[in-house]
């Protein structure tokens, strides 16, 4: 029965709706809420206060960790080369933070807790104050517990000191996110109970008899087999999926219907950042093409695209022009294909673009495994058995068999004739424990490829080696040095490494000497993409011979990718490096990087001594050529 | 030496003590930001830093089989569940069988297991404790090592050799598969196998294949952790196991139709 009470409680609530609505910050905020494209409004005091908050998501109301009251948090604006203040106010019962995503900040004021700085304690307040020499699309986010997977993100922009070489009539922050309901240490406890609690896209009976049907029984057996064998599937590609989030644009569902205007025939620039805890996502806009002029916040050579995949913690800045006034919808659809979330830039406010249907989930492949021996160079590997290595004895290969095995040894290899490959097999000593569910074999360069489920769209989606920095590199030395450092997990443990070890193992940071030009190589064991972050540095990505490398601060390294970048430690400190989907750092994919100044004791070269190696010369360095096996056997069978 | 002239003294040599301290002091790799704050508080935050990611303690509880059973026999409540707590590296693991006969109003079987667990493969764990069974009489007492895990192609199985306070040895292995119908309904065969190394009278148990059980379960997951299911149970002993059974004048083979739920959290 409807009563007084209930009423004046629906009355309550609708209130709460309508306030929280008002309560986003400006740059957030609808089209039909007044928001008509971000203004200048820049700064060098900021205030900001964490705490918890109701907010509304989707029509239901969630419970946040928020800066200033809303999620996200407000818009940080100030000019390059401002000496800026934050005090940051937190009013939780629990320490928080916030980290300060590629800016080059003095490493204290990095805001990692137990890297940087103890932390900020409950109840207490910590003013952060820096001047930082670089400018645009950045953002910001706790570092402590699971914060970031509750709310406390937001976006932060750096004006350059001089004209910015994008000029726009309009712009726009999109900061992409996942929001869950569950709170995240739950969600994190089910992870690693059961790995695959959120996937709801798993192969089953039926798919096999399509696929039977279609592929014939035998191929369909092999498969299934290859992959049981491993005890891997191919449908593991997010974590968690929309089975636990919901995803936001601006604090936004789809059905909010966040709301971009334009006057066609503008030029508009989008900031988009991937604020999630835990998806990568595919980011489109059908219909209209977008030129990426800026990634990681550096400005590079304009490139159009169609989509492009964005790794957690990157941020692209794209320009579009719509070029007729008609509703176009701005689609960030997560990796997986579990969901989507749409929202729309329109010439009014009260339109509602048409949100494309999900598309069919990609599935990985040996490729992905790392098990393609198919990608290599046949042609020059005379002297390698392929009967002995085809596909049916990989698919009975036993890897739990092979802890230490020592996969330098993989004999008659003739990398000298090769060249070097496009695809290298594993040379890598690093742990074998119980946390590294596989090796990547094959190593395969995939600079030149858009990410998982984007290399057959029928349109054009932006791969890295596509990136070039608009402006020189600031150092082009060639690396003295090079560190390998592999990617390494369980999925049925849910367990995640760098090299095989848990932070909550490491002995000794990864040292960097101040000055230094070095190589970091990443491997990618696992079947996963991650998003890898080095604080405090910029670094070149290798897409090719060239001195206008793009430079980054975070990298999607593909399943069972062999990816390099080029750094100079010009930052003395200590620098968090960790893989930025939350739980995979929660679970212990992170180390710290320790930039000595010069002078520090010169044997304090840490756990990764063994991986250094010399480099020789760039010259000659494509895409296609990748760094050398320096363990591995060049003589061979020639 | 009165304490003035001792301070005097310490004062006087204090630079000097101090100069190589400092020296030394330069802040280790991992240790940079130290010099800007309270040593004591930088110091905890590092480790609670290290133990925040990946050091944590985590727990699960499952009733793999909570369910129904009725047939040709009287009818029976099962409950077979395990449970963790730990971290990655070592768990305390509980295992627990109880069978209840509903018209003879008693239990049937009741087995707890407590096990430390430490993973030796990718899949798969080595569990050693002790296990004691309250039910059938007399009671036992049993010392355990197993192994746990994820076999290829998806098997998950778990074996394990019991030695009684007797000195009696027996082993026990189960393997268990999952269908996926759907994202949702899943088709679960299972089998369990007892073997004893020798006749124990008490136990009305004889040496070799005791008893074996196969099943098959079709279950919903309304979510992931709470899943209806109906199946069939096939349990039948072997041998001179069933021989006592067949002088007890019991059937040595039954067939059952379970209703249950499986959970975890």
């Amino acid at each position: 029965m409807f009563t007084r009470r209930h009423l004046l409680r629906t009355a309550a609530a609708g209130g709460v709706m309508t306030a929280s609505a008002s309560l986003l910050p400006a740059w957030a905020r609808s089209a039909n809420a007044g928001n008509t494209g971000i203004f200048e409004s820049r700064g060098t005091a900021f205030d900001l206060t964490i705490g918890h908050s109701d907010v509304k998501i989707a029509g239901r109301t969630g419970h946040a960790i928020t800066l200033n009251g809303t999620l996200p948090g407000p818009l940080i604006r100030f000019r390059e080369g401002d000496k800026v203040t934050l005090k940051v106010n937190n009013t939780l019962d629990e320490d928080t933070s916030i980290h300060w995503h590629g800016l080059l900040v003095p490493f204290h004021m990095d805001g990692v807790p137990g890297v940087s700085f103890p932390g900020i304690k409950p109840k207490s307040s910590f003013t952060y104050e820096f001047a930082v020499p670089q400018s645009g699309t950045y953002w910001y986010h706790s570092h402590s517990g699971l914060q970031e997977q509750q709310g406390h993100y937001g976006p932060l922009i750096i004006d350059p000191a001089d004209t910015d070489p994008v000029q726009a009539d309009r712009e726009y922050v999109l900061v992409l996110s996942d929001w869950s309901f569950e709170h995240p240490h739950k969600v994190y406890a089910r992870l690693k109970k059961d790995a695959a609690v959120y996937n709801f896209q798993q192969r089953t009976v039926g798919d096999f008899v399509r696929d039977a049907r279609e592929n014939g029984l035998g191929a369909t057996l092999s498969d299934r087999a290859s992959w049981g064998a491993m005890r891997m599937s191919p449908t593991d590609i997010s974590d968690v999926t929309a089975a636990a989030y919901t995803y936001l644009i601006n604090g936004h569902a789809t059905e909010d219907n966040w709301t971009a205007l334009f006057n066609s025939g503008e030029r508009i620039r989008l900031r988009i950042i991937n604020a999630s805890a835990m998806t990568i996502f595919n980011f489109r806009i059908p219909g209209l093409p977008m030129t990426v002029v800026a990634a990681d916040g550096l400005h590079v050579q304009p490139v159009e695209t169609d989509e492009f995949q964005i790794g957690v913690a990157e941020t692209y800045d794209v320009l579009v022009t719509p070029p007729r006034a008609r509703a176009f919808a701005l689609v960030a659809e997560s990796i997986d294909r579990s969901g989507q979330v749409v929202a729309t830039l329109a010439p009014e406010a009260g339109l509602v673009a048409t949100a494309p249907l999900l598309r069919e989930r990609p599935t990985l492949t040996h490729r992905d495994m790392g098990m393609d021996m198919s990608s290599m160079d046949h042609g020059s590997m005379a002297g390698m058995d392929h009967g002995s290595m085809g596909a049916g004895a990989m698919a009975g290969m036993d890897h739990s068999a092979m802890t230490g095995m020592d996969h330098s040894a993989m004999p008659g290899m003739d990398h000298g004739a090769m060249g070097m490959p496009a695809s290298v097999p594993q040379g890598h000593d690093h742990r074998m424990g119980v946390g590294v569910d596989n090796v990547a074999m094959v190593q395969v360069s995939r600079i030149d490829e858009p990410g998982l489920g984007l290399e057959n769209v029928p349109h054009r989606a932006l791969r890295y080696s596509q990136l070039r920095s608009l402006t020189p590199n600031p150092d082009t030395r060639p690396p003295g040095r090079e560190i390998e450092i592999h990617l390494t997990g369980n999925m049925e443990r849910y367990m995640w490494s760098f090299d095989g070890v848990k932070l909550s193992e490491v002995t000794g940071p990864i040292i960097f000497h101040e000055g230094e030009r070095l190589r970091v190589t990443l491997v990618n064991d696992t079947m996963m993409s991650h998003p890898i972050h080095l604080h405090g540095m910029f670094f070149d990505l290798v897409v090719g011979d060239t001195d206008h490398k793009p430079r980054k601060h975070t990298v999607l390294v593909k399943p069972a990718e062999r990816v390099s970048f080029d750094v100079t430690a010009d930052h003395v400190g200590d620098w968090a490096f960790h893989c930025h989907l939350l739980f995979h750092m929660h679970a212990g994919m992170m180390q710290v990087v320790s930039v000595l100044p010069r002078g520090a004791a010169a044997d304090a070269d840490g756990p990764h001594k063994e991986h250094v190696t010399s480099v020789p010369p760039l010259a000659g360095n494509s895409p296609q050529q990748v760094a050398p096996m320096t363990e591995m056997n060049h003589e061979g069978h020639r | 030496m009165t304490s003035a002239q001792l301070m005097a003294i310490l004062v006087l040599i204090s630079p000097l003590a101090a100069a190589p301290a400092l020296a030394q002091e330069a802040p280790a790799p991992g240790s940079q930001a130290e010099v800007y704050w309270d040593k004591d508080e930088f110091k905890a935050s590092q480790d609670a830093l290290k133990k925040e990611h990946g050091g944590g303690v985590n727990y699960m509880i499952l009733a793999d089989r909570f369910e129904y059973q009725s047939g040709e026999g009287s009818p029976a409540l099962l409950l077979e569940g395990q449970g963790w707590w730990g971290t990655d590296e070592n768990r305390l693991w509980i295992k627990s069988e109880i069978d209840y006969d509903l018209d003879a109003g008693n239990f049937e079987e009741a087995e707890l297991q407590a096990l430390w667990s430490r993973p030796i493969a990718r899949y798969f764990d080595v569990q050693a404790g002790l296990r004691h069974d309250f039910e059938p009489g007399p009671a036992r007492t049993y010392a355990v090592a197993g192994i746990q895990g994820l076999a290829p192609y998806w098997f998950e199985v778990d074996g394990a050799v019991f030695l009684s306070e007797e000195g009696d040895l027996s082993a026990r292995f189960e393997a268990e598969y999952e269908f996926l119908l759907t994202q949702r309904l899943v088709l679960q065969p299972r089998t369990e196998l007892n073997f004893a190394l020798q006749d124990v009278p008490e136990l009305e148990t004889g040496a070799g294949l005791s008893t074996a059980e196969a099943g098959l379960r079709l279950r919903y997951e309304i979510d992931r952790q709470f899943a209806p299911y109906v199946g069939i149970n096939w349990k039948t002993s072997v041998g001179e196991t069933a021989d006592y059974v067949r002088a007890r004048g019991d059937d040595t083979e039954s067939v059952s139709f379970v209703t249950g739920i499986r959970l975890w959290f």
